[in-house]
């Protein structure tokens, strides 16, 4: 390798690019902003007051953060449904002479106070749920209606009864430990808070009414057809809105017991901006319990820090204002670009030099030489398949196909000119393999691995694996599960092609060639799942050795064959049989010799060959490059090749100018016949083989005369 | 049914606003003089203005609630700045300047930005009320000074015996009902709030008109402001955070103006404004205390927005996400 090479392939070796595309496009990714703001704030305050991180400071805080953060929860359910409720000022002002009233005027228990004044919040709650959820009102005006109307009733509240509230006094240790006690060290509204946030949390992510909130606020109108109550749900999450605001009112009432005129006022706005700014979305959908605790931390710290630096009324707002228009600027900007800036980085190509290519020319002495044979291939069920990316025979001789439709077809023998639908899977079917009890077990891209009786029952066998520690995408789900092949213990060891990529945007991991794949072996016996092999590229075919304890396996993208132990004196190596090929490898089986066929799906090419010891060029091209521009490896034309366990080539099958059957992904001998699958072709193609076994079939090759 | 007899929200209103002065002239004496009934008309002039400017902002799909923020600032620093000695005409291009600045700033985070505008301006509004209240004025309440006598005139003023602020406001409802009729941009605000994309496709400018409504609503904020600051020969910025900028939805709202655009016109505020000014006063002089009044006014908003909805249902399936 020349200098340069060897800088590009540690630089792309060492620096994880592709962990920059898979961060974005998880989820939790949404609250990094927030998060990060969180901590500026915190820092920029710390530094700028003395002792304002010191405990006595962070008490008084966290108690009136309490009752805010309550207000910022319920502000954050109705959002997530897609209304907004700014009413929850003056409920929570409502709320506040309410509990007051009934204690110090009426003398009623802390208990009863308190379930009246919900209520109160409840019935306010209920009278926007009824006009915006039912009689379907604009939230934004009506709960500004609301807001004045109940602005106007605590108004009224408060010139009858202010003289009287001021004059009484509440001898209860409850009401004294809810606004001044302490839960481990927490004040009690903090505490309160946390435990309804975990609640809130756990309802909308766990329950069946918290996704039917999600669902309404991400798409009103699919939830309305698939039968959601939305009108339901919406009203509910004003009652819920007025109850939280309420509590955060006796919560106030309990610290402060006073009711003076401007509690509340100008509320909305603030919980609207912590809402906003924890990154919850306006119109709803997107947001969670965490992202209200967040944004309701942030503007806690800010509205104090800006108290304790001593600013004036005028500089609250102005910083409050520019922080929500940051805020929202930041959030409807990342909701527009993420997925663009997701689309340009996630291709992260890796270097890989390939050794050079064996020629092919044709009267060569090279085993690759181009030849003819090929164009001898009659087609089976020609326009009536859809890309059978794998084909194999029962003892029958029936075909079975995988299509792109998601069906596997039978053609019927011996002519094969009727055909019927065997099962409908979905997915995509790829690699198919008969068990010993003559069951169908067969790999489903974007499903797993699926098994097939003969009575047509189809059952999971298994979608998911270990996950991989410490990796960032989630592959314990499989993607692309590819192809199988079945041990004499009945144990199946299958390819996952890349973890990276879904079915239908495979080419591209061959542009980037890091080596996304794995081998996976699933055991029928305890019914576990686990990874056998990491980092392959692409590994695609897997066909069983003659010995039974081992394996064959292509990996598609470094155009290699190599071998695997998993049992006897070498299990767990990896020997490589076939370094260089001249095109890319598909799937490999069993030939009647005892050696094996293997389909090469395409051939390689000079450009491409030095494209992949060029990652950076790769790069530029997928972030700038329209992706119908993009350098694809060739998987359009490739040939079938014939070699023996030592990796010595002894036949290949060519169809030279591409006239007859160019486009091979696999191939089963059965009785003298070489069955062809495509997974772009739209027949199956069948060639005679001269000089093999006329009764030999794969089923007894692998489980003998049983049946 | 309804449909049928075109009953739309500004004929109720109208017919409402009719029924409430039949009722008044009966029951309350005094209130049919033509002194009361000027004073009525303008004791709402400044409501309609912003109603004007507020209508012309909601008919293009969108919302200004940094309006009565924008009127505030505006003119308290303008008083504040001939208090100072500066020239009346300064003065009045610095505040002028000043309303027009803060809607371009709005109409750009608007319409470039693509923050919804309802928290666009909520935000700006806070935002030029904290920094007119920490940059620009000292105390809430800016008195008018000496320098500014040559101007009392707009707001306490009379010509042939009907009040300046009535003209004003008259003046407005003209101007802005020929922008919308005779002016390619005014035609273009009714076409972008009826249909944004169709709007863009057919080649209308829409950003740039976007900011325009803006801009516009800065100036007439301003006029309103000048005909406030006169008439009470002050200015309280206070006003800022109070439920002002809500009364002026309500007039346009009221008077028929579809908060999703596209419809509407300068005769539904007036009509809108109206009702309001035969409502307050006549509350006034039954003597209806102030927080009373204020819960009336708001139960027949919200019965003005609960006929619009059932005369001009809200489909499931037509709907628009995100649409508050």
């Amino acid at each position: 390798m020349s200098i340069t090479d060897t800088i590009a392939y540690w630089r792309y070796r060492l620096v994880p690019d592709h962990i920059v595309g898979e961060i974005l496009a998880k989820r939790w990714i949404d609250n990094a902003i927030p998060f990060a703001i969180l901590v500026a704030v915190l820092v920029g305050f710390g530094t700028a007051v003395p002792d304002f991180l010191s405990l006595g400071s962070m008490t008084a805080l966290t108690r009136q953060l309490g009752e805010f953060g309550l207000v910022v929860l319920a502000m954050t359910i109705v959002m997530l449904a897609g209304g907004i409720d700014l009413s929850v000022g003056s409920v929570l002002a409502l709320a506040n002479i309410t509990a007051l009233a009934m204690l110090n005027i009426f003398g009623l228990p802390v208990g009863v106070a308190c379930v009246i004044t919900l209520a109160v919040g409840a019935s306010v709650g209920l009278v926007n749920g009824l006009l915006i959820g039912y009689l379907r009102l604009r939230a934004f005006l009506t709960t500004l209606v609301t807001l004045i109307i109940v602005r106007s009733i605590v108004d009224m509240l408060l010139l009858k009864f202010a003289v009287q509230i001021s004059a009484g006094f509440v001898d209860s240790a409850v009401w004294d430990f809810i606004g001044d006690g302490k839960v481990a060290q927490v004040p009690f509204s903090f505490a309160l808070f946390l435990l309804i946030a975990i609640v809130v949390h756990v309802v909308l992510s766990r329950t069946r009414p918290g996704w039917h909130l999600m669902a309404v606020g991400g798409s009103r109108r699919s939830a309305h057809n698939v039968g959601i109550h939305v009108r339901r749900t919406i009203c509910l999450t004003y009652v819920v809105s007025g109850t939280l605001a309420a509590l955060a009112g006796f919560l106030f009432a309990a610290r402060l017991g006073g009711a003076g005129s401007d509690v509340g006022i100008g509320l909305e706005i603030t919980v609207l901006t912590a809402a906003v700014l924890g990154g919850n979305s306006l119109g709803g959908g997107r947001g969670s319990a965490a992202k209200a605790v967040l944004g309701a931390i942030t503007v806690m710290i800010i509205i104090n820090g800006l108290v304790r630096v001593g600013a004036g009324s005028g500089a609250n707002s102005l910083i409050l204002g520019l922080i929500l228009l940051a805020a929202v600027a930041i959030d409807v900007r990342w909701l527009k670009n993420r997925h663009k800036v997701l689309a340009k980085v996630y291709v992260s190509p890796a270097f890989r030099s390939l050794p050079a290519a064996p020629g092919t020319e044709r009267d060569s002495a090279s085993p690759y030489a181009l030849n003819d044979r090929l164009r001898d291939v009659s087609p089976v069920g020609l326009n009536q398949v859809d890309g059978p990316e794998d084909v194999i025979l029962d003892e029958n001789d029936h075909i079975y196909a995988g299509t792109r439709t998601g069906d596997i077809v039978r053609f019927f023998a011996p002519d094969y000119t009727q055909q019927e639908v065997f099962a409908h899977v979905g997915g995509r079917p790829l690699g198919m393999a008969f068990a010993r009890d003559g069951a169908l077990i067969c790999c489903i891209g974007g499903m797993g691995l699926y098994r097939i009786g003969m009575d047509r029952q189809i059952s999971k066998l298994t979608d998911e694996t270990n996950r991989t520690p410490f990796s960032i995408i989630d592959d314990a789900r499989l993607r692309l599960a590819d192809d199988l092949d079945i041990a004499p213990d009945g144990r199946i060891f299958f390819s996952e092609a890349t973890v990276r990529y879904e079915m239908h945007e495979w080419p591209v991991d061959g542009l980037e060639s890091r080596g996304n794949g794995r081998i996976i072996c699933y055991d029928p016996l305890s019914n576990t799942t686990r990874t056998v092999l990491r980092n392959l590229n692409f590994p695609n075919g897997i066909c069983m050795t003659q010995d039974g304890q081992s394996f064959l396996f292509a990996e598609t993208w470094s155009c290699s064959v190599s071998r695997y132990h998993f049992d006897g004196p070498k299990a767990g190596k990896v020997e490589t049989v076939i370094p260089d090929l001249p095109g890319h490898p598909d799937n490999i089986n069993r030939a009647s010799d005892g050696t094996y066929w293997l389909a090469l799906v395409g051939v390689r090419t000079p450009s491409m060959d030095l494209a992949l010891r060029m990652p950076g060029f790769r790069r530029r091209m997928a972030r700038r490059v329209a992706p119908d521009e993009w350098l694809f490896p060739n998987i359009n034309t490739g040939c079938i090749v014939r070699f023996d366990e030592s990796g010595r080539i002894l036949d290949t099958l060519w169809d030279l100018g591409g006239e007859n059957h160019p486009m091979i992904t696999s191939m089963r001998e059965h009785r003298g016949h070489l069955y062809i699958g495509g997974i772009f072709n739209n027949r199956i193609g069948q060639l005679p083989l001269a000089g093999a076994d006329p009764d030999w079939t794969g089923t007894r090759s692998y489980w003998g005369d049983e049946k | 049914m309804l449909r049928a007899a075109n009953l739309t929200q500004e004929r109720i209103v109208l017919v409402l606003a009719l029924v409430l002065t039949a009722g008044f002239a009966i029951s309350l004496p005094g209130f049919l003089t033509p002194e009361n009934l000027l004073a009525l008309v303008r004791s709402v002039s400044v409501l309609g203005v912003l109603g004007i400017a507020m209508a012309l902002v909601v008919i293009g799909r969108g919302i200004d609630l940094s309006l009565v923020a924008v009127m505030a600032v505006s003119l308290a620093w303008t008083l504040n700045l001939l208090a100072n000695g500066m020239p009346l005409g300064i003065a009045l291009l610095l505040g002028l300047g000043f309303c027009l600045l803060s809607g371009l700033i709005t109409g750009f985070l608007v319409a470039y930005v693509e923050i919804p505008a309802i928290f666009a301006t909520l935000a700006m509004g806070t935002f030029i009320y904290g920094f007119g209240r920490y940059f620009l004025i000292t105390l809430d309440v800016v008195y008018l000074p000496d320098a500014a006598r040559s101007i009392v005139w707009i707001g306490s003023g009379a010509f042939m015996g009907i009040p300046v602020p009535v003209l004003i406001f008259a003046g407005v409802c003209l101007l802005g009902a020929l922008f919308l009729r005779y002016v390619k941009s005014g035609r273009f605000i009714r076409a972008i709030g009826d249909n944004p994309l169709a709007a863009r496709i057919a080649g209308i400018p829409v950003r740039p008109v976007i900011v325009m409504q803006y801009a516009l609503s800065g100036l007439i904020g301003f006029v309103a402001g000048l005909v406030t600051a006169t008439s009470v020969a002050s200015m309280n910025i206070r006003v800022a955070n109070s439920t002002f900028v809500y009364d002026v939805i309500l007039v346009v709202v009221l008077g028929g103006i579809g908060l999703s655009g596209g419809k509407g016109g300068v005769r539904n505020v007036i009509v809108g404004t109206l009702l309001i000014g035969v409502l307050i006063n006549g509350m006034t002089i039954m003597d209806i205390q102030y927080t009373v009044q204020n819960v009336i006014k708001s139960l027949i908003l919200l019965a003005a927005i609960v006929a619009d909805t059932i005369i001009n249902p809200r489909d499931e399936q037509t709907a628009q996400q995100g649409d508050i």
